[in-house]
């Protein structure tokens, strides 16, 4: 058994912990969620750190890597907000999510790949890393906006109390979501700009219209009005979660639909 | 080895009749319409002299009396049952002019296991008109104090206290009986509190200054440390008288579209024929809050307040039978909780009734021979080997030193637990040996 298959395992646990904690809402199957992908974290991390030094570079060339990178920033994301807010119940999104791209990553082989000097470059890594961290912030963020609208349809429809009753308060949703966005969008913004410093030394211009730069912009902008309107004309509630969702879809396909549909000079890392 | 006694016994005892009889007469809403209650319910003084005369009466040894505006019950531990509830009665027919036909319909008596039940059932509130209201272990707590002061508590009344009481926490903190609002200001709050994360702060807005606005508006004002309160009303005198009890601001209700900017939750309750708030008045309102929630609560038939508004996004709209759906689907909650809650309850009792009955003279001899047997049983395991092989006379005659040392170490404890002398409370002692000898292993 490798490192990566406990690491899942320990999702998988933290993922059931969470779900079953979404019907019985026992404080202890929570914890033990939380238990679980602390865990998963630890070892995780030690797992990334463990490629990187025996690879020698920033461990994600290959699809493999990239999406075990995901799951790793997604619960390091969810555990910080844990300390942070009492918001259990995003849980049941978060670990799930984090559980079902580990198996993605399991399942995916790894594949040895010639790489040139140019995977070393710090800018290569700091790139990466932002790009990440706001990834999974604007995961959380679509997941608080996907409870949002739950919680929102259970208020005016008066029917469904199965979630009145276990989802939070729509403004403390509002607010984490808003707050993740805004960290989100933030790491997206240095993790773009250092992309482009990235690109201009290798490739000598900092845009080239590659179909990944497009998206990534596309999701950028969507992002960027979502603040817009929310500082200027008071988006909130209903509105900004929906846009959280848009937003979180333009960003997965960036990630993976432009790199099986289209074609660019990111495609080497999502080989498989 | 020896022969430890397989629980008959050679020593002449017998359950006495004087173990006292857990004793509960009472009548509540079930058995007894709210005219009978109201003449039959206690002033404290009258509390008081109850107990007072109950001390003074021989066949009652500690009594305790709960007297609620649901419920009057005496719980006591009696020597002689028919007489206790004769005497009682006679009371009442005396003290209230109610005739006795009319006592005898709504009265219920429950002796022994049904009694204790009874008192661990009510202190649970699992007997109250409104399951899980939480009200009733406060007011048994206070009759308990009372009964207390007056020193008409003993061994029995008060071990059964205690036992209710803890029964009741377990019940309240394992089960989801006392959970979820049941009336419709508290089915608002609950409300309010998944719209708004906390109420802090925010501004109440009450639109009809009636009494119906002023039960609602009640308990929202004391979940919050802060925030507003505006009063609309058509007479701007009466708001005015309403705003300055809750420290609020009165308003005239032309002002209301105005003043929807600043509030978060309305509470709407006048006696208008048409609407009072319209969808299109709230939706450009929207704009300018700029999308801040705002809930609207409709206790008013007819209803005041547009049912279009509940259309527009961030405004959430809850009318009375809304909150009512709420209410019962909170009461159907409760119900299911409470078969959690019973088996907690039969638990508690099934230990009381272990205790109490030990609380007699035989089972407890009968425990204090089984623990000196033990004693020598082990102490004879660890001597006996080492003296050797011993030859089976020399065995019989230890064995029978042993069986006559047992026998007259608990010659004179038989003798005074089974009469400790005739104005002795029995219990007290019995319970005093029980834990001398650790006989209860607790």
């Amino acid at each position: 058994m490798t490192l990566m298959t406990v690491i899942l395992f320990l999702y998988l646990l933290s993922a059931a912990g969470y779900i079953v904690f979404l019907f019985i809402q026992k404080p202890v199957l929570h914890r033990l969620g939380f238990g679980m992908l602390t865990a998963g974290f630890l070892a995780h991390t030690f797992h990334i750190g463990d490629e990187f030094v025996r690879l020698g570079f920033f461990p994600v060339h290959t699809l493999h890597h990239t999406l075990s990178f995901t799951a790793w920033t997604l619960a390091g994301v969810y555990l910080i907000l844990k300390y942070r807010y009492r918001l259990n119940i995003l849980g049941s999104f978060a670990a799930p999510l984090a559980a079902v791209v580990a198996i993605a990553a399991v399942c995916i082989p790894e594949v040895p790949t010639e790489y040139g000097h140019q995977l070393k470059s710090i800018w290569l890594i700091l790139h990466v890393g932002f790009i990440f961290i706001g990834q999974a912030c604007l995961a959380l963020a679509c997941g608080a906006g996907i409870l949002y609208l739950i919680q929102d349809h259970a208020i005016k429809s008066k029917s469904n109390r199965f979630f009145l009753k276990r989802l939070p308060s729509l403004e403390l949703l509002d607010v984490t979501g808003y707050m993740f966005i805004f960290t989100g969008f933030t790491m997206l913004t240095i993790g773009l700009i250092t992309g482009f410093i990235y690109a201009h030394q290798v490739w000598g211009r900092f845009w080239s219209w590659d179909p990944k730069e497009i998206w990534s912009g596309v999701s950028w902008l969507i992002y960027a009005a979502l603040l817009h309107g929310r500082l200027t004309s008071g988006w909130r509630g209903r509105r900004s979660a929906v846009m959280a969702i848009i937003g979180f879809a333009a960003l997965v396909f960036t990630f993976l639909g432009v790199n099986i549909f289209l074609e660019g000079h990111h495609d080497k890392f999502t080989r498989w | 080895m020896i022969n430890s006694p397989d629980g008959s016994t050679d020593l002449p005892v017998r359950s006495g009749p004087d173990l006292p009889d857990i004793l509960l007469i009472g009548i509540n809403h079930k058995t007894a319409p709210v005219a009978l209650r109201e003449q039959l319910a206690l002033s404290t003084d009258e509390t008081d002299q109850a107990l007072e005369f109950f001390q003074k009466s021989p066949n009652i040894s500690e009594s305790l009396i709960l007297s609620t505006c649901n419920r009057v019950e005496v719980l006591m531990a009696v020597s002689d049952r028919d007489a206790a509830v004769a005497t009682i009665k006679n009371l009442i027919a005396r003290t209230k002019a109610i005739s006795m036909d009319q006592i005898n319909n709504a009265i219920y008596v429950h002796s022994g296991e049904e009694a204790i039940r009874h008192i661990f059932r009510v202190a649970a509130s699992l007997d109250s008109m409104m399951l899980g209201e939480p009200q009733i272990l406060g007011q048994i707590k206070t009759a308990y104090r009372s009964a207390v002061r007056k020193k008409c508590t003993g061994l029995i009344v008060n071990r059964l206290m205690h036992k209710a009481f803890s029964t009741a926490k377990r019940v309240r903190s394992e089960t989801g009986i006392g959970g979820h609002a049941v009336s419709i200001s508290y089915a608002a709050v609950e409300l309010a509190k998944k719209i708004f994360d906390s109420l802090d702060d925010k501004t109440v807005l009450l639109v009809g200054a009636g009494e119906m606005a002023e039960l609602a508006v009640e308990h929202l004002i004391h979940s919050r440390r802060s925030g507003g309160l505006l009063v609309a009303n058509r007479t701007f005198s009466i708001g005015a008288d309403l705003a300055g009890r809750f420290k609020g601001t009165p308003i005239r209700l032309e002002e209301i579209p105005a003043y929807l900017k600043l509030a978060d939750i309305i509470i709407s309750s006048t006696g208008a024929p048409g609407y009072v708030i319209t969808g299109d008045q709230v939706r450009p309102i929207m704009r300018q809050r700029r999308n801040r929630p705002l809930f609207f609560i409709d206790i008013a038939v007819p209803r005041d307040i547009d049912p279009a508004v509940n259309r527009i996004p961030n405004a959430y709209l809850y009318d009375i039978d809304d909150l009512q759906g709420v209410i019962n689907g909170n009461i159907e909650t409760r119900n299911k909780e409470s078969v959690k809650a019973e088996r907690i309850v039969d638990e508690a009792v099934l230990r009381f009734k272990d205790w109490f009955e030990n609380l007699d003279a035989l089972p407890t001899i009968i425990a204090l021979r089984k623990k000196l047997y033990a004693i020598a049983e082990a102490e004879m395991a660890r001597t006996i080997p080492s003296l050797g092989g011993l030859p089976a006379g020399d065995r019989e005659a230890i064995q029978k030193m042993i069986d006559a040392m047992i026998s007259k170490i608990l010659h004179a404890p038989t003798v005074f637990l089974k009469n400790p002398g005739g104005h002795r409370n029995k219990t007290v002692y019995l319970d005093i040996a029980r834990k001398l000898f650790n006989l209860d292993d607790e």
